[in-house]
């Protein structure tokens, strides 16, 4: 399906798409405000009928510092290095919440906005990608309770923060490629919508979000380092306090971590264009 | 392509049976490459060519700038997969449309409301998942409001909103949407009356302003008065297409909206003591000349003739006839005992019963017929809810209106005026 704009009309051809191919990502810029007002609607109504409302977006990531600190920090005596467990762990905790919940999000995303895949036609690219960014703004917020956090416990924010963006580009980008496969999947079969929640925790113990990647051997730390998320948290950490980090040392490591991601990125966007079209027969 | 505003070529949709009912599970889909072809070929050996339907076959048309067509067709006749690969909903198997202008589509009342936010919110969440930009919404909102008639409701959320309510603010994001062609599914068949003149008045008004519109409808009250140009689709093929006129009383005439005249009812759930039963059921309309016609235009008259047969002796057993609408509700009730009549059989003899229900005033629609033999409040013998099923269909030479209106008696009367100083 294609849409040309000539002089003063719109011109929509309608014909049956063959092959493989790479969304019409012209059509999805045009649709720009569609995305923000995706996102809008998502965020409004997450904290709609809640009592305490946007300050669940505070409460959330203290309060699981909170536990995470108590049981892992207290009790089992996880190592941090030189850096207080609570605030280590918050560092940790924020990109994975994001990556997390923009994972779970997106592949749910097709089946819950099935009324809008089924009654009008809209760039389909739009609901996944308003998935991923409408967790930025939570992860905003909890960013300006971590700079607090910080502060509290007298840890200097540097310049090196900003890295902190391009760092949650990547857990954006990793979230968006293997949700745009577990999202056109979870359309045909549903079963996927009950493998996240367990793919997301067994992802969880395997990035060293609660715990420092020297505690796992150094003879199996190049596994770790295959995964993207790694980068992305061990890489906040550094970013914000200066942590060096343990795994991700060697640049061909880190190449075929982002090598990782950008294929599943790829094929994801193929795949979802791919099956795209039958979205509103199947879902 | 000249003024032409759609043109359709050769337009087909193929579904998979199972694929449209809904998604797989991935067990059955692991077991199918496991067993790989084996299995398949079992179950295509079993099922044959069965297991793909052809929602649309081959469908040509075009519509020139500014006309209104008309969809009609029976349940599954590929009205609405027509009209939702025309709205790129989903893609044809084969063949291909070509749509020049904006094109908007309305599938449904109120497409991407959101229950939790509020009226003002949704307005501008659905306004422009359809097609509007913000800029455009924000310069609309207030007569899109005003158009709705919920302004005090507004900033309230949707969920607290009545279905009616919603239905409105729905239609008046959609009324405001001025695509250059608009393709609309039933949507008049929603909300209340007065609302449902407020939307046809648009949908009229729109079609004056130029627009091109399609549109797909059960209600062909409302199909006769808004368009002049009418497809008319059957299992999924065009069966005629021409002036509205024409294709809907071809369509009334045909099979499934005319009066199903014989049936047997043999095999039909019933209640009662079963000492005699209804064997058959025949049901026609009669016109003024007392000729036999195919389906009922509001005011003729309609014969119900039973057969009964006695498994036992009866005698005062009194018949009834009873007439239900779409909802259920009784409308029509004719006894024997309000004419004195009683039957009275021997065993194994059978008897014809025939009813004339003159002048039946019903308003266009389906209704049932029901049966039931008795002895007053002491014995059913045999009853039976839904024995037959008949159409009412609109006096196509007395169509001024759209008859979107809900009710179900159609009252004969007459009009005049007074005005000052002469009589009209």
């Amino acid at each position: 399906m294609r849409t040309t704009e000539r002089v003063g009309t719109v011109s929509v051809l309608i014909r049956p798409t063959h092959g493989w191919a790479f969304p019409d990502f012209v059509e999805l810029w045009r649709a720009r405000e569609l995305v923000y007002f995706l996102v809008w609607r998502d965020v409004r109504a997450r904290y709609k009928q809640a009592l305490l409302g946007i300050a669940w977006v505070v409460l959330r990531p203290i309060a699981m510092v909170v536990v995470f600190s108590l049981f892992f920090g207290r009790l089992l005596n996880v190592p941090s290095g030189d850096i207080p467990y609570p605030v280590f762990a918050f560092a940790g905790l924020l990109p994975w919440s994001y990556f997390s919940a923009s994972l779970s999000r997106v592949a749910g995303s097709l089946v819950v906005n099935q009324n809008l895949l089924k009654k009008v036609y809209v760039p389909r690219l739009a609901i996944p990608i308003g998935s991923i960014l409408s967790g930025l703004i939570d992860t905003g917020i909890s960013f300006v309770v971590l700079i607090g956090v910080m502060l509290l416990y007298r840890i200097p924010l540097t310049p090196m923060a900003l890295m902190a963006l391009p760092l949650l580009a990547l857990a954006a980008v990793t979230a968006l490629g293997f949700g745009l496969w577990l999202g056109s999947l979870n359309v045909r079969y549903r079963d996927v919508g009950h493998l996240v929640p367990f793919l997301v925790q067994i992802w969880m113990y395997m990035t060293p979000v609660i715990y420092p990647s020297s505690l796992i051997p150094e003879s199996l730390r190049f596994l770790l380092a295959l995964n993207p998320m790694t980068l992305v948290v061990e890489g906040m950490r550094w970013a914000l306090l200066g942590q060096s980090p343990a795994t991700v040392a060697e640049p061909w490591l880190l190449a075929i971590s982002m090598g990782i991601v950008g294929l599943v990125l790829l094929t994801g966007l193929l795949f979802f264009n791919r099956v795209e079209k039958s979205f509103a027969d199947v879902v | 392509m000249g003024d032409v505003a759609i043109r359709v070529e050769n337009l087909s949709k193929q579904y998979r049976i199972g694929q449209r009912t809904g998604y797989g599970m991935l067990r059955e889909s692991f077991a199918d490459r496991l067993h790989g072809r084996r299995t398949r070929r079992r179950i295509r050996g079993k099922m044959g060519h069965r297991d793909h339907i052809w929602a649309l076959k081959d469908i040509s048309f075009e519509l020139e700038r500014g006309g209104i067509l008309g969809i009609i067709g029976s349940n599954g006749s590929g009205k609405s997969t027509l009209l939702k690969i025309l709205s790129r909903i989903t893609q044809p198997t084969s063949g291909r449309a070509e749509i020049r202008g904006r094109v908007g589509s309305l599938l449904e009342v109120g497409t991407g409301f959101h229950p939790e936010l509020t009226g003002r919110e949704n307005v501008y969440l659905s306004g422009n998942i359809l097609g509007m930009r913000r800029a455009e919404i924000a310069r609309k909102f207030d007569e899109i409001v005003e158009f709705s008639g919920v302004e005090q409701f507004i900033d309230t959320p949707v969920k607290r909103y009545s279905s009616g309510m919603a239905v409105r603010l729905g239609f008046a994001v959609a009324a405001h949407l001025e695509p250059e062609v608009l393709l609309v599914d039933e949507v008049l068949a929603v909300g209340d009356a007065a609302f449902q003149k407020k939307c046809s008045g648009k949908m009229g008004e729109e079609a004056k302003k130029g627009r091109t519109v399609l549109f797909v409808s059960h209600n062909m009250g409302a199909i006769v008065t808004l368009t002049n140009q009418c497809l008319l689709l059957e299992s999924g093929a065009l069966s005629r297409q021409g002036s509205t006129r024409d294709v809907v009383a071809h369509y009334l005439a045909r099979g499934d909206q005319a009066v199903k005249s014989f049936s047997d009812l043999a095999d039909v759930e019933r209640f009662g003591t079963g000492r005699a039963a209804f064997t058959s059921i025949l049901v026609a309309p009669r016109d003024e000349n007392e000729r036999r016609g195919d389906a009922l235009v509001v005011g003729q008259d309609l014969e119900v003739k039973l057969t009964i047969r006695a498994r036992a002796k009866v005698e005062d057993v009194n018949v009834a006839v009873t007439v239900y609408d779409s909802t259920g509700y009784r409308v029509i009730d004719v006894n024997s005992a309000l004419k004195g009549c009683f039957l009275a059989l021997e065993e194994t003899q059978t008897a014809i019963v025939e009813f004339k229900l003159q002048h039946v005033l019903l308003k266009p629609g389906t209704y049932t017929i029901g049966l039931w033999m008795g002895r007053g409040s002491v014995e059913a013998i045999d009853g039976i809810t839904t024995a037959a099923r008949f159409a009412v269909s609109p006096d196509l030479s007395d169509v001024r209106h759209s008859e979107v209106f809900p009710g179900v008696y159609q009252c004969g009367f007459t009009y005049s005026m007074d005005s000052d100083g002469e009589t009209a």
